[in-house]
C-alpha cells in the first residue's frame, strides 16, 4: 500500500526531519503534506486524500489536540490514525489524546526508530502494511 | 533533593537526552550557578519559553551563531552557514525540547505546567533583562569547543504575579 501522510507541527525543522524519518522506516510513501497547525492541517486534509497524520500537540491557532477531536468528529476522517509527536509528557494531555482517539503518542527528542516502530504498530492494525 | 537540584538534573537529563537522540552526539555534564536578575550581554541566539501552572516562570537557551547553524546542521542533515529561519527554527525546537523535557520532570514535584511557543532573538551585542529579582538556575554545557547555556526561572505563580504587577515607578529616559 501507498500512503499519503500529513505532517503537522509548527517547527519547519521538525517537518524537516519527520519527512526524512518517514522515508526511512521501509513504508511506501506516495506524498508527504506538510501544515504548521491545525488549521491547515484541516485544509489539507479537505484538498487531499491522507491516510495517516502524525501531529505535534502544542501549536498556534489550534492544537493537536483540537485538530484530532476535529478529525474524530468527521465521518470521512475518524478512522485515519493520528499520531501525537510532541514535548507534552504531561499525564493530562497524554489522556485526553487517548480519549479522543489518538492511535498513538512519541515523545520528542525521538529517534527514527521509535517513530518506525510506532508506525509498524499502529499501521499493523489499521492500514496494513 | 530541593527543587533547585532537581532542576539542574532536569536540565542535565533533557539536554543530554536531546543532543543524544536528535544530534547524535554526547553532551557533557554542565556546570551549574545561580544568576538573580542582571542584565546580561550577549552575541548570538537567544530563545525563550514561557512556563504557567503552580508554579510560573521562563527557560531558555543562548548559543553563538555559529553554534546555532552547527546545531542546525547535524539536526536538518543540511549545511547551514548563517543564522537564517532555518537555523532560528531549529533553535526554537530545540528549547522546546530541553525545556519541555525539565517541564515534564517538575510536573511531578509542582504538579500541571504548560508551556508558550518558543520565543527565539538572533543579534550582536544585546541584553536580555527579566522583571523583578528573578533568580535563574543557570547551566553551562561545553559542546564542541563552543558553550551552550540553559536557563530556568521559576518562583510559585502567587509571586509570579507580583513581580509582574508590581507597582509602576518613574523610570528616567537615558538620551
Amino acid at each position: 500500500m501507498e500512503f499519503d501522510v500529513l505532517v503537522v507541527d509548527d517547527s519547519a525543522a521538525i517537518r524537516k526531519i519527520l519527512q526524512r524519518v518517514l522515508r526511512q522506516t521501509g513504508m511506501t510513501i506516495r506524498s508527504i503534506h506538510e501544515a504548521g497547525d491545525g488549521q491547515q492541517a484541516l485544509a489539507v486534509m479537505s484538498a487531499n486524500h491522507v491516510d495517516l497524520v502524525l501531529t505535534d500537540i502544542n501549536m498556534p491557532n489550534m492544537d493537536g489536540l483540537q485538530l484530532l477531536a476535529s478529525l474524530k468528529a468527521a465521518a470521512e476522517w475518524r478512522d485515519i490514525p493520528v499520531v501525537m509527536i510532541t514535548t507534552e509528557g504531561g499525564e493530562t494531555k497524554v489522556a485526553e489524546a487517548v480519549r479522543l482517539g489518538a492511535a498513538g503518542y512519541v515523545r520528542k527528542p525521538f529517534t527514527a526508530d521509535q517513530i518506525k516502530e510506532k508506525l509498524a504498530g499502529i499501521l499493523e492494525l489499521a492500514l496494513p502494511l | 533533593m530541593n527543587l533547585h537540584q532537581i532542576i539542574v538534573e532536569s536540565i542535565n537529563q533533557a539536554a543530554a537526552n536531546v543532543f543524544a537522540t536528535m544530534l547524535g552526539g554526547d553532551l557533557g555534564p554542565g556546570t551549574d550557578s545561580v544568576a538573580v536578575g542582571a542584565p546580561e550581554s550577549t552575541d548570538g541566539v537567544v530563545s525563550f519559553i514561557g512556563i504557567a501552572g503552580s508554579w510560573a516562570g521562563t527557560g531558555g537557551l543562548s548559543l553563538s551563531s555559529s553554534m546555532a547553524c552547527a546545531i542546525c546542521s547535524q539536526m536538518l542533515m543540511t549545511e547551514s552557514t548563517a543564522v537564517n529561519e532555518e537555523v532560528l527554527d531549529a533553535v526554537a525546537e530545540l528549547t522546546n525540547m530541553i525545556i519541555g523535557g525539565v517541564k515534564t520532570d517538575l510536573e511531578s514535584h509542582v504538579g500541571p505546567l504548560g508551556l508558550s511557543i518558543p520565543t527565539v532573538v538572533f543579534g550582536r551585542n544585546f541584553r536580555t533583562r527579566s522583571v523583578g529579582s528573578t533568580e535563574w538556575i543557570v547551566v553551562r554545557f561545553p559542546w564542541n569547543g563552543e558553550e551552550l547555556v540553559v536557563k530556568v526561572s521559576l518562583v510559585p505563580n502567587d509571586k509570579a504575579y507580583q513581580h509582574h504587577h508590581a507597582a509602576p515607578q518613574a523610570c528616567a529616559i537615558e538620551i
